[in-house]
């Protein structure tokens, strides 16, 4: 590619060369299995999840052209169940947590200045894992045998006695198998962020970026556990009668409900919440100034991730709990639009403060803020429990959390993948393209989900495979049908400008935006060692600042280079001085056989043949044995994870 | 190499003598440990939740209140059996091979045995009532279950420190980050336990 810069004078040639002799990989079969460079990985991340999107959003229109007028019979009650199950799960699950991190993995260890990953092994098992776990959901959906009871799976109609066969086995054994990669990637970010910043990175000066995705890694830490324990509750209830769910014999059903909202809520903040990074970073880009309160805003981020593990029971306000409690968890999901508010304001002022650059991402940036405070109005619409309680399971509900969803998270992601494509590829886009796609997708949004709104309060309950004419739904549904058409079309324009860039798109120089933080620092795209010196940073945006790009040049020192070996620097928790140089592993085939072990391991669960699951954890137990076994070295050497 | 003067007193040398600061190991394993933590904390909120939506009674009709002995037992084997392993840790810090395989072999012994007495529990529960009696017996085995499970793997995670401590060049003075891994992790699994005696066996009593 033309894009290479020329050596930066802060290394020399002979350290190029051997930066590259060690961090370099040949295309080949075998360095695809085993590579465990992050942007590898997280280009993964994004084209698998871009994939299982593909999938979703074709159910979804599956789904809309059934509801276009009434009484259609293109798919019945049994498809359409297991459509709009996999469309929530896939959505929520497959593509926007995975899509998120696919963004986080390119982007941490460029943004602070970094190497690779914490653990890059793990890193690989993530992505292989979310694979796996992702193919194992939808492997069952030709057999007929797809989760069908909604995305949130409520006992008792997800038990073994309403709901037979393997539908819901596939659901709960896929979503624990999913979370062993949302789990290892969530670490990862938080450790990498905490560890490898490069030296000077003191917490005062983390991108807000990094900031969203550490917060996001706390809250799956936290929430997750939740989901786990109420999957693998679910399926003990339905494989191996326990009874957990079942009030005949002392269990309660609202215990799913509790648990799955207590993992339920923070995750619609998980999901948001990187997207909301992006945003932030894409802003200093396109208003030529810094983000207008960083300290609030950082604030704002922290908080709402401690907050949104108190609002859970505003998923439950029509199931009949004491009255005391809907006051509480009112006023606590009132309580967290104030954060979220502080953000928009922040962003708002970004905006007016600064000199737009009209361009694509800052387009779909805009989008993003028309359309979530659209989402944010009817959300604080439903901490009033009488309300909500009102159209609580109607259309009104998937309008909200579509505005939300789309909004807060769908909008960003496209202004982030115009944003860092000349990063990721080393190609710009076309922006007529880009614009085209922008309007579509915007139209197309409004067009399809603010009609839900309307026959949400004329009360169309949520999943419905069909509904009656007399109801007067069938003008409007057909809006909506014709809005997600629209929809799609932009999408796959959006599909189409990334093609196109990649195939005909000129040559990206390292900084195409001037963007202020340390990504657009490095090559486009970068190199496998990301820089040829690790910078030291002295100011919240070094890619602007002449003291921070002088220390990967001129100023460049013998200790930042760390050219022999694969090696990249540790740093303190809080200031960002240094510790000293670590070393990174190398390639593997262990994290691949890993995932495989693994996903015979569920799979043999699901279909009962127990001994060859017994077989497969004994495998995944050898294979970690052999992952961490301790590298025989003189106690003298230093500087090596031992 | 350019400037190997630099390279004896630049700050790699000069800090390289010392651990300095938290390793991305040890954050590692006190994030798994945290999620882990949270894993339990909801296994036991489920407990205490369908307990108060059972009813006065608890355990249900039919079904003993846990004895007490057994379970206590259990806790002297197992609660100090972070001792052994601390001991150890501190060996190794100082180079002193043998005081490492000691103390693991030691906390292995000890972990076996609360295995076995768990075992033994099970034998006599399960005339009793099974996980399918009904809501009481699926949070007994399942909550007790998942934490014997949680003992194995600690024991596996011991034998296998142990078993590469028996070859040289392994651990070190300054290597010792799988040690306070698996330490951590031990002591975890320590430490819920006495959750798992209150919530199980003694607030029944209360």
């Amino acid at each position: 590619m033309s894009t290479t810069a020329a050596p930066a004078p802060g290394a020399s040639r002979g350290d190029l060369a051997r930066l590259e002799r060690h961090w370099g990989e040949t295309p080949s079969v075998r360095s695809w299995l085993t590579t465990v460079d992050h942007k590898r990985i997280g280009r993964r991340y994004l084209v698998t999840a871009g994939l299982f999107f593909a999938l979703a959003g074709l159910s979804a229109l599956a789904m809309r052209t059934q509801l276009a007028r009434p009484e259609a019979g293109m798919l019945s009650p049994e498809e359409y169940n297991q459509l709009f199950t996999m469309h929530g799960t896939t959505m929520i699950f497959l593509f926007a947590t995975p899509m998120l991190f696919g963004f986080g993995n390119v982007l941490v260890p460029l943004m602070i200045g970094s190497r690779d990953m914490a653990f890059p092994k793990l890193n690989a098992l993530g992505y292989w894992v979310f694979l796996f776990s992702g193919l194992f959901m939808w492997a069952s959906l030709p057999f007929g045998a797809a989760p069908n009871n909604g995305w949130f799976a409520y006992v008792p109609l997800s038990d073994e006695q309403h709901n037979p066969g393997l539908h819901m086995d596939v659901y709960s054994l896929g979503l624990l198998f999913l979370g062993v990669a949302t789990t290892a990637g969530s670490i990862n970010f938080i450790v990498t962020a905490l560890k490898l910043r490069a030296p000077g990175m003191s917490l005062n000066r983390v991108p807000l970026f990094v900031w969203a995705i550490v917060a996001t890694g706390f809250m799956v830490i936290f929430a997750l556990p939740a989901l786990n324990v109420d999957n693998a509750m679910l399926f003990l209830d339905r494989r191996f009668g326990t009874h957990f769910f079942d009030p005949e014999a002392g269990g309660n059903v609202l215990l799913w409900q509790h648990l799955f909202w207590i993992f339920g809520h923070p995750d619609v903040y998980i999901i948001v919440m990187p997207a909301l990074g992006i945003v932030s970073a894409v802003l200093p880009a396109f208003t030529r100034r810094g983000v207008v309160g960083y300290p609030l805003v950082v604030l704002a981020i922290v908080s709402i991730s401690i907050i949104s593990f108190g609002v859970w029971v505003h998923h439950m306000f029509a199931t009949g709990l004491p009255q005391l409690s809907y006051s509480f968890f009112s006023a606590a999901s009132t309580i967290i639009t104030i954060p979220s508010g502080i953000q928009i304001f922040a962003w708002l002022a970004t905006m007016m403060l600064g000199r737009l650059v009209l361009r694509v991402p800052l387009l779909f940036v805009i989008g993003f803020i028309v359309t979530f405070v659209l989402g944010g109005l009817t959300g604080a619409m439903f901490a009033l429990t009488a309300f909500d309680q009102q159209v609580t399971d109607s259309y009104f509900v998937v309008a909200h959390f579509h505005y939300v969803l789309i909004g807060g998270a769908v909008f960003p992601m496209l202004a982030g993948i115009y944003f860092w494509l000349p990063k990721i590829t080393g190609r710009m886009y076309h922006e007529g393209l880009g614009r085209w796609a922008f309007w579509l997708v915007f139209v197309g949004m409004h067009v399809t989900f603010f009609p839900m709104h309307l026959y949400g309060l004329f009360g169309m309950p949520r999943r419905v495979y069909t509904y009656r004419s007399e109801a007067g739904w069938d003008g409007w549904n057909l809006v909506s049908t014709v809005g997600s058409y629209v929809l799609a079309l932009g999408l796959l324009l959006v599909l189409v400008g990334v093609v196109h860039a990649i195939r005909r798109g000129r040559p990206a120089p390292p900084d195409p935006w001037g963007g202020d933080t340390l990504d657009w620092s490095t090559d486009s795209p970068p190199k496998p060692y990301n820089f040829p010196v690790l910078p030291r940073v002295r100011s919240l945006h070094p890619n602007w600042d002449g003291p921070s790009r002088e220390s990967m040049a001129t100023g460049a020192e013998p200790d930042r280079v760390l050219a022999d070996g694969r090696r990249t620097l540790r740093t303190s928790e809080l200031d960002g001085r240094r510790e000293r140089a670590v070393e990174m592993p190398e390639p593997s085939f262990q994290p691949l056989v890993l995932a495989l072990a693994m996903l015979t391991f569920f799979t043999a669960l699901l279909l009962a043949w127990y001994p060859v699951a017994a077989g497969a954890a004994a495998t995944v137990a050898v294979t970690l044995a052999v992952w961490l076994w301790p590298p025989r070295r003189p106690d003298t050497e230093v500087g090596v994870s031992a | 190499m350019s400037g190997s003067m630099t390279a004896a007193t630049g700050t790699e040398a000069l800090t390289t003598e010392m651990p300095v600061g938290r390793s991305t190991g040890w954050w590692g394993m006190v994030m798994f440990v945290a999620t882990e933590a949270t894993l339990f904390a909801c296994l036991l909120g489920s407990y205490f939740y369908l307990r108060f939506q059972y009813g006065p009674t608890w355990p249900p009709p039919g079904i003993t209140e846990p004895t007490l002995l057994r379970p206590l037992v259990m806790t002297a084997v197992l609660l100090p059996s972070s001792l052994p392993v601390i001991w150890a840790e501190h060996g190794i810090r100082r180079g002193e091979r043998w005081r490492l395989r000691a103390g693991l072999a030691t906390t292995l012994v000890l972990g076996a045995t609360f295995l076995a007495l768990q075992a033994s529990e099970y034998t006599e529960k399960l005339r009793e009532f099974t996980m399918t009696t009904n809501a009481y017996g699926s949070l007994f085995y399942v909550i007790t279950g998942f934490h014997g499970l949680h003992v194995l793997i600690g024991l596996t995670m011991i034998s296998w420190l142990l078993a590469a401590s028996l070859r040289g060049g392994s651990f070190g003075s300054h290597r010792h980050d799988r040690v306070r891994n698996v330490a951590i992790y031990w002591h975890f699994v320590d430490v819920v336990w006495a959750a798992i005696l209150f919530t199980i066996y003694l607030s029944p009593r209360l």
